[in-house]
């Protein structure tokens, strides 16, 4: 301000300058241009995730084209995945022959699958080395449990104890039926046993497991007594009589499918036989209209939310990632909304308000900028192998030495969680319980209420929103949260999922998947890189979206709760 | 002044069944060389104090003169303060407010008090006037709507809210804001209502509905209130005690006061000559 008075003097144009700054009207453009740019970082960054994430999802046409370099020529099936430009200097130096001016040079990304046959399902190409691009009707796509997608063309359909039914004889759409049926059949058949295997034996395997713990325990009291051991023989024996009644079923669901097949053909004319048994499903998309590609499309979309993964994580759904995340969260934010309020009121109601209260708030405000690796490291060190290790040696010795809750596990990691978002808490609470009025605690105490009712009947309530605001801050950092779950309990592949039908059906001391570290896990520890980027854009929206819902919905829950305690306006 | 006269006369004839009043003389609250301190400060000097039952006792005084101090002295209030300490004695019925053994819950519960600015409980108006009833452990619906009615009676407020005692107190105007807060504080039956300014924040119409609650109110309960507003503590009050400095300079009755006070600071004051 100084400097421009002293322009005054000299200039014509500083009183203008200096009307126009005192007018705000800089301030005003500069607030409006910084909203301008989160919302467009905002927008732009969700905007990449859906276009690079969904587009995925969608059948995309399968292209033929014979591809010839050096003399040398061959036929290729595949998507085009993406198509980029790159110097001439560039591939030159790699040793390839260049035929056209440059300097620059398209070259595209052929996913041709194929794995098991091709070795590698991705592969560049330059765009002049291309002839001419078909779109052939009859090139089938195999999705399949193992070695990627399949593209070729279908040459026959061979089920168990029948004639095999092929193009030739029976003509394409027989075949492509046929086709069909079996696939329909199968994955009825392999969702059978999974229930069988996953369900069932789970249940058997975890009773089992009990009966082994209970004989541990009985051993260590010395109460393993004749009687005691006979008991336990025959509940084994049960379980495992029904064990083998499930495995004799399982014998005759996997031979059921087993030797169902069909015969394709490379793009380089090599004919193949594989097992259908393998078989996710198969559609020719050249053929497909808009309809018949969207109603693809949500089948897969469907199937990425709700499927387990497979492939290392490349393939499949993501299910037990989200379902790990939004329970890790739930828990997180039931143990740390107690405690932080109880701590916040704590300091802000009973405490004296002098030095050490003072240094304990700044001590908790200084938490919240802790890198939250060391949480983890920490919750490593003291929740898992110190409180862990010594509840397994009080409340589980049966099944040491393997470790119940002395290893990383769900609980570990909400705990962690929780530790890691509590000065959020305790922050936002303490200034919620600062803004109420002074007189409504008079008005209580005056009635003859005393300072815990008072709390209990006036202050907590009228503070909700102010909790609430300090939960959904804490659910946004920690649903985002990964390097400290690495330490105490992600892992890249759960078996189960922590919550299940047996007994006590929320497993604490499970491992879990996450959201946040599947998308780490797909992007960089994948071996099929080309496969997993897709769904790494994929998963990084699901993982916002996830957060911007439990923030909408703890967003409108403080909105009723404001609505009811509006403090006192006139 | 007038039509408020004819106002007074017309409830008093719908209150045909209130109790008689009790002789003046009977003394409910006696305070015996009171002196107040926060920290170091002293605020209140040797008062010397006899608060009649079933009346309306007015403190006035310039601002910062000790009259709210006082009054929150009463119910204890000011043990809310950090660095406060109270000695002398002030009895309520011939016990010591300040004893060790006195439960401050319960005697506040015995000594209501109504605040300059209305506080009602961001609560629906039913749950307002129950509140001092659920905190004593009161649950039973018969008994609490029954409280709730004759409270919001005695206030004049049940014909204004009967039809909306579930909404939210926050809805209502800040005089039958006021009044509600009335009604939360007689719900629990008190024997002494204290009154801080209690309409300095309203606007006329309130503050003379409130002035006609309170001529009512005092064929039940001792009332002390504390007020800027001189005319206030003329038509209201049957006692008045003028305060200067943390001093209770004069106590009389309010005719006495208002028209021959004795000392020459009540006279300045009461004539607009400083304060």
């Amino acid at each position: 301000m100084k400097m421009i008075n002293e322009q005054d003097l000299h200039s014509e144009r500083a009183p203008r300058v200096n009307a126009w700054v005192r007018s705000g009207e800089p301030l005003i453009w500069l607030n409006a241009a910084a909203v301008s740019v989160s919302v467009i970082a905002v927008v732009g960054l969700l905007l990449l995730l859906a276009v690079r994430g969904l587009s995925h999802f969608w059948p995309a046409d399968v292209l033929a084209v014979t591809v010839s370099y050096q003399d040398q020529s061959r036929e290729l099936l595949g998507e085009v995945v993406e198509e980029v430009e790159v110097a001439g200097v560039q591939l030159r130096e790699a040793g390839i022959e260049l035929q056209g001016p440059g300097p620059y040079y398209k070259r595209t990304l052929l996913k041709q699958g194929n794995r098991d046959f091709l070795g590698t399902d991705f592969t560049w190409l330059i765009n002049e080395q291309f002839g001419e691009r078909r779109l052939p009707p009859d090139v089938m796509v195999v999705e399949r449990l193992e070695w990627g997608n399949f593209y070729g063309y279908l040459r026959g359909v061979s089920r168990f104890n029948a004639p095999e039914v092929t193009v030739a004889a029976d003509g394409a759409a027989a075949t492509w039926q046929a086709l069909q049926g079996l696939i329909a059949d199968t994955v009825a058949v392999r969702e059978e046993i999974r229930h069988i295997e996953q369900v069932d034996i789970g249940a058997i395997n975890y009773e089992l497991e009990r009966l082994r713990l209970r004989e541990r325990r009985l051993e260590l009291e010395g109460g393993l007594d004749a009687t005691a051991a006979a008991d336990l023989a025959s509940l084994r024996a049960e379980q495992e009589a029904r064990f083998r009644v499930l495995q004799e079923q399982l014998y005759v669901l996997y031979d059921s499918i087993k030797d169902h097949s069909y015969s394709a053909e490379l793009a380089d004319g090599r004919v193949v036989r594989l097992p259908i048994a393998k078989v996710v499903r198969a559609y020719q998309p050249n053929t497909m209209g808009v309809f018949a590609k969207l109603g693809m499309y949500s089948e897969r979309l469907w199937e990425f939310l709700t499927a387990e993964p497979r492939e290392a994580n490349t393939e499949g759904g993501i299910f037990p990632a989200m379902f790990g995340t939004v329970l890790m969260v739930i828990l997180m934010s039931i143990i740390v909304t107690p405690f932080g309020v109880v701590a916040a009121v704590y300091l802000r109601e009973y405490a004296s308000q002098g030095f050490i209260t003072r240094t304990i708030r700044v001590a908790v405000n200084n938490l919240a900028g802790v890198p939250s690796i060391v949480y983890g490291v920490f919750g490593l060190g003291f929740f898992v192998y110190f409180v862990g290790g010594e509840l397994d040696q009080v409340f589980f010795p049966a099944a040491l030495p393997r470790p119940t809750f002395g290893t990383p596990g769900l609980m570990w990691a909400s705990l962690t969680l929780a530790l890691l978002t509590l000065p959020v808490v305790i922050v936002a609470t303490e200034e919620g319980l600062a803004r109420i009025p002074k007189t409504l605690r008079e008005g209580s105490l005056a009635l003859g209420a005393t300072r815990a009712e008072t709390l209990w009947r006036v202050v907590l309530p009228m503070a909700s929103p102010a909790m609430m605001t300090g939960l959904i801050l804490a659910v946004a950092r920690a649903a985002g949260e990964v390097a400290p779950l690495m330490l105490v309990g992600v892992v890249k592949l759960a078996p189960t999922l922590p919550l299940d039908g047996n007994y006590p059906y929320l497993h604490l001391d499970q491992k879990f998947m996450h959201l946040g570290f599947h998308i780490y896990d797909v992007g960089f520890q994948s071996p099929n890189v080309e496969a997993a980027r897709p769904l790494v854009y994929a998963t990084a929206l699901l993982l916002v979206l996830i957060i911007a819902l439990l923030n909408l919905a703890a967003v409108s829950l403080r909105n009723r709760l404001r609505e009811r305690y509006k403090s006192l306006e006139h | 002044m007038q039509t408020h006269a004819i106002d007074i006369q017309a409830l008093k004839r719908d209150q045909a069944q209130s109790p008689g009043q009790a002789s003046p003389a009977e003394t409910s609250l006696r305070m015996e060389n009171l002196n107040l301190f926060y920290n170091t400060t002293q605020a209140l000097f040797d008062i010397n104090l006899e608060i009649p039952r079933q009346r309306v006792t007015a403190f006035i005084g310039p601002s910062g003169c000790g009259k709210s101090s006082l009054l929150r002295c009463i119910n204890r209030m000011n043990d809310l303060v950090d660095g406060c300490r109270v000695d002398g004695r002030l009895l309520l019925e011939n016990e010591d407010v300040y004893d060790r053994r006195v439960d401050v819950a319960a005697l506040r519960r015995r000594v209501g008090m109504v605040f300059q600015k209305p506080n009602p409980f961001p609560k629906s108006i039913y749950e307002n006037v129950a509140y001092g009833l659920r905190i004593q452990g009161i649950n039973k619906k018969r008994i609490l709507d029954e409280v709730v009615e004759k409270s919001l009676r005695a206030a004049a407020l049940w014909e204004e809210v009967k039809d909306r005692l579930h909404e939210s107190a926050l809805g209502m105007s800040g005089g039958q804001q006021q009044r509600l807060v009335i009604a939360r504080t007689i719900a629990v039956e008190p024997e002494v209502l204290l009154l801080d300014e209690p309409a300095s924040a309203l606007d006329p119409i309130s503050t003379l509905k409130i002035e006609e609650l309170i001529y009512e109110l005092k064929s039940r309960y001792t009332i002390v209130i504390v007020t800027h507003n001189m005319q206030q503590a003329a038509r209201v009050s049957d006692m008045t005690a003028f305060m200067y400095m943390g001093k209770l300079i004069e106590y009389d009755d309010t005719d006495t006061l208002f028209t021959n006070p004795e000392q020459k600071q009540t006279e300045d004051y009461i004539t607009g000559r400083y304060g």
